[in-house]
């Protein structure tokens, strides 16, 4: 059989990958490292809601560049729906509208926010005063002793922001505060005692950034105004300012989502957070939408951050293969190791060795009781499987006690997996003793360590989610591996004493 | 402590990644692995090809079936219970003596009734077979090995690996189980392998933990004038393993009964590499004369000519 068609293949691959990858380089100025560059955020939005059958229409809050922030591009996916951009009240909004709709409902809005940490806020005028505000009793004494309480513990509007708000935070909530917490909702609350005191404020929604999450809402802030100046005050603990991560998304004081013509409106947020050159992070749209833009980047947010791990994979699958094939190191289960390398990611790597390790021993002195008690295999797997739930549980929760945060990551290990490799290793032990649950155990381990070291490598985080031309290469790779008859590396030693004589 | 890839070139050594792609990949269909995967399949095709096996003395495929274990060994003496997709003797019980209600290992260790059903139970589970699929178990006639071979042995049953290659017998090894290796005949755990002239059926070279040996450690028999009587016939029989499952890189391993004479213990479609190291010789060279062969030449002829090709004068001889 001639293996020419295979030389053509993997040649095909390594060609087509490299030029793919060149053709991102150089059309869309993705760097080769991922040094000098800026971080930019994609945040997506998803608006649901049930249309009612009649005409609907939807009027939602987008943000602006702001201290911190500035808004790069934004798009939209809302197919059978008119759309308008305006500007009301000092905020943008986007405004969606179609004659008729039913059923489930869902628009898009994505938007690019660059990191800037040089950007200042637009000049705002403070919101007036609301002079009406009338209290039914008994809130009105109430509410005119919490702010007389705070006001003489204060001695401007900021640091009478932070008193009023301290009292109506769970520790020092006292009686007047209880009572009006069962009538108001905190954040409104707050705002309409702050103004009556005289304080011009206003609720405002950010985001909170954290790469990878999906389905987040808006959290509410109080904005607080001191003369042209004014201050962020979380509305739960009474903190004084911005934290850096957050975006402000709705800022005018109005409602970030109104829908007419359906119910069950909700906004969910979904943001990965990207580095790339600020030139090229302006420029990248233009060319967005053609053909050859091979890049996950086009798809909607929620992909892309389960393709960034997902692209990962073959990286530390081929370090298993690497490892096997031209090393001849044993593991226990082919892909195990990858799977405890991508949770070494989530936990890093001491925590998860540890983890790893205390999990895995503790679960081999109760799957050795359990050996006792005669049962079905797929019971006692279950069995060890519940095991290693409680293991994981007390693990979680004796670290959280003591203090130890990075203890909880443990909760990352695949389960089903660890329990598999349990029952295996407890397995060899009986039949093979010891050692060869040392050697395969601890061949998977370091399989898992160094497929985990590769995965993690920023330069290849890097290059496998901005270069899709790299899965071809590696798949080339995999191939010629695949292909490879000389010795392993552990096999000169194993086979020494037959060349000594 | 390390050798260099010229070197075991130069030898002629097959490493695993040349096995699998060359030999298994190649020559190996993967549609007939289920033949010699499940050791049931291979005793019935066995049979049909008049290749000799321990007797079998019945299967137990439900957990229900596990209660009619006893009804099954009535008038037995020994028996080996394993399963049927198992490898690498896992899950291979060997009782070697009904003693009352108690079941006696070659170790001596004694088993009750329920010790051997909750054996069979797991062996169902699939505890013992590859994915922890479920599996069958089969129980076969216990092997009364050859008295000749009793000061080369430790409890276990010595068995003799053949390569055959495209039907050709190429290289031969015979396993000793020791006390390392609790009576098992696995080399890593520390059985003796010795390698066997093709030719002859006597041995060459003993190699325990890859270290060479002249004796059993355990009885302290020298190994040299290990021979193995009917040595044609079982080469016979190992060759038509070729035609019986249509493998072409194989390895047989063969028992010597004292009452039936040789017979196929069962089949390997990935024989290790170790038979390398009891021979002090590599595969390929071998390997690569039964290649430049043409196809459909008689058992026994292949026989002859693997005899005829592959004589070796023994080093045990030169050294004891
Ligand atoms: N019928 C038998 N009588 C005595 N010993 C046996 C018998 N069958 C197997 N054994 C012992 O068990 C070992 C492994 O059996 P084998 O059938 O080769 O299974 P495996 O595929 O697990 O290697 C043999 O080397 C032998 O020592
Ligand atoms: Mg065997």
């Amino acid at each position: 059989m001639s293996r020419l068609p295979f030389y053509l293949i993997v040649a095909f691959l390594l060609v087509a990958g490299v030029a793919l990858s060149i053709h991102r380089h150089v059309q869309f100025e993705v760097p080769w490292t991922p040094g000098e560059q800026r971080q930019v955020w994609e945040i997506e939005a998803q608006v649901n809601f049930t249309a009612d059958g009649g005409s609907a229409k939807v009027n939602m809050a987008l943000p602006s560049s702001q201290q911190g922030y500035r808004i790069l591009t934004e798009h939209t996916a809302s197919p059978g729906y008119g759309l308008a951009f305006l500007e009301e009240n000092g905020g943008r909004r986007a405004e969606w509208s179609t004659r008729e709709a039913t059923g489930d409902q869902q628009l898009y809005y994505s938007v690019q926010a660059l990191v800037a940490p040089e950007s200042k806020s637009p000049e705002i005028e403070p919101p007036p005063l609301r002079r009406d505000i009338v209290w039914e009793t008994p809130y009105d004494t109430a509410a005119s002793q919490v702010i007389e309480r705070a006001w003489s513990r204060s001695s401007d509007p900021y640091t009478f922001a932070r008193e009023l708000i301290t009292d109506f935070t769970e520790e020092r909530q006292g009686e007047n505060a209880r009572l009006l917490l069962t009538q108001f909702d905190r954040t409104p609350l707050l705002v309409r005692l702050l103004n009556q005191a005289g304080v011009p404020a206003r609720e405002v929604s950010g985001l909170l950034l954290d790469h990878g999450r999906r389905r987040q809402s808006l959290t509410p802030w109080i904005q607080v105004f001191d003369e042209q100046e004014w201050a962020l005050f979380d509305p739960r603990t009474g903190t004084r300012g911005r934290p850096d991560n957050l975006l402000l998304w709705e800022s005018a004081g109005q409602a970030v989502l109104e829908v007419q013509g359906g119910s069950d409106s909700r906004v969910g947020f979904s943001m990965l957070s990207r580095n790339q050159p600020a030139a090229a992070a302006v420029r990248s749209q233009l060319a967005d939408d053609t053909l050859l833009n091979f890049s996950i980047h086009s798809l909607p947010l929620e992909d892309q951050a389960l393709f960034q791990t997902i692209l990962l994979i073959p990286i530390g699958a081929l370090m298993v293969v690497i490892l096997r094939v031209l090393v001849g190191i044993k593991t226990s289960g082919t892909f195990m190791p990858v799977l405890i390398a991508l949770a070494f990611i989530q936990t890093t790597l001491v925590t998860g060795l540890v983890g790893f390790l205390l999990v895995v021993a503790v679960g081999l002195v109760i799957r050795n009781y359990l050996s006792y008690l005669n049962l079905l295999l797929v019971a006692r797997v279950t069995a060890v499987i519940i095991t290693v739930i409680a293991i994981i549980s007390v693990f979680s929760v004796l670290s959280y006690r003591f203090g130890l945060n990075a203890g909880l990551t443990i909760t990352f290990f695949p389960m089903i997996i660890l329990s598999w490799t349990i029952e295996r290793m407890s397995i060899l032990w009986e039949e093979e003793g010891p050692k060869q649950v040392l050697i395969q155990g601890g061949g998977s381990l370091i399989t898992a360590v160094l497929a985990y070291l590769a995965m993690n490598n920023p330069w290849v985080r890097h290059i496998t989610f901005n270069f899709l031309g790299v899965q071809l290469i590696l798949m080339a790779l995999i191939l010629l591996l695949g292909n490879y008859t000389g010795y392993r590396l552990l096999e000169l030693r194993r086979f020494k004493p037959v060349t000594e004589d | 402590m390390w050798t260099t890839p010229a070197r075991l070139h130069a030898k002629g050594i097959i490493g695993m990644n040349r096995r699998n792609i060359r030999y298994i990949g190649r020559y190996n269909n993967r549609r007939l692995y289920p033949l010699v995967d499940d050791k049931l399949k291979t005793k019935l095709l066995a049979q049909e090809y008049g290749i000799t096996t321990p007797a079998l003395i019945g299967t137990v495929t439900t957990q229900f079936g596990v209660k009619h274990i006893l009804a099954m060994l009535v008038g037995h003496q020994g028996f080996v219970i394993k399963p049927a997709k198992g490898s690498g003797g896992k899950g291979i019980l060997v009782i070697e003596r009904i003693d009352g209600d108690r079941y006696v290992k070659p170790s001596g260790a004694q088993l009750t009734l329920g010790d051997v059903e909750r054996h069979v139970s797991n062996i169902l589970s699939g505890l013992y077979s590859l994915g922890g699929s479920p599996d069958v178990a089969l129980i076969e006639a216990l092997i009364n090995f050859d008295e000749s071979f009793s000061e080369y042995t430790y409890e276990g049953v010595p068995d003799i690996r053949v390569i055959v290659f495209k039907g050709y017998p190429v290289m031969a090894m015979m396993r000793l189980s020791t006390a390392a290796s609790d009576g098992k005949a696995n080399l890593h755990q520390g059985a003796v392998g010795v390698g066997i002239d093709i030719a002859s059926g006597t041995a060459i070279r003993g190699v325990q933990f890859d270290r060479r040996r002249h004796d059993h450690p355990d009885t302290g028999h020298e190994l040299a004038s290990l021979r193995i009587s009917d040595w044609a016939t079982l080469l016979r029989l190992a060759a038509g393993c070729f035609e019986m499952t249509g493998l072409g890189y194989l390895g047989t391993d063969m028992v010597l009964d004292r009452d039936h004479g040789p017979m196929l213990l069962e089949l390997n479609a990935r024989p290790g590499l170790a038979i390398q190291m009891a021979n002090g010789e590599g595969l390929r060279s071998r390997l690569d004369l039964i290649e430049r062969q043409p196809e459909g030449v008689a058992p026994e002829e292949r026989v002859v000519f693997s005899q005829h090709h592959f004589a070796r004068s023994s080093e045990l001889l030169e050294t004891a």
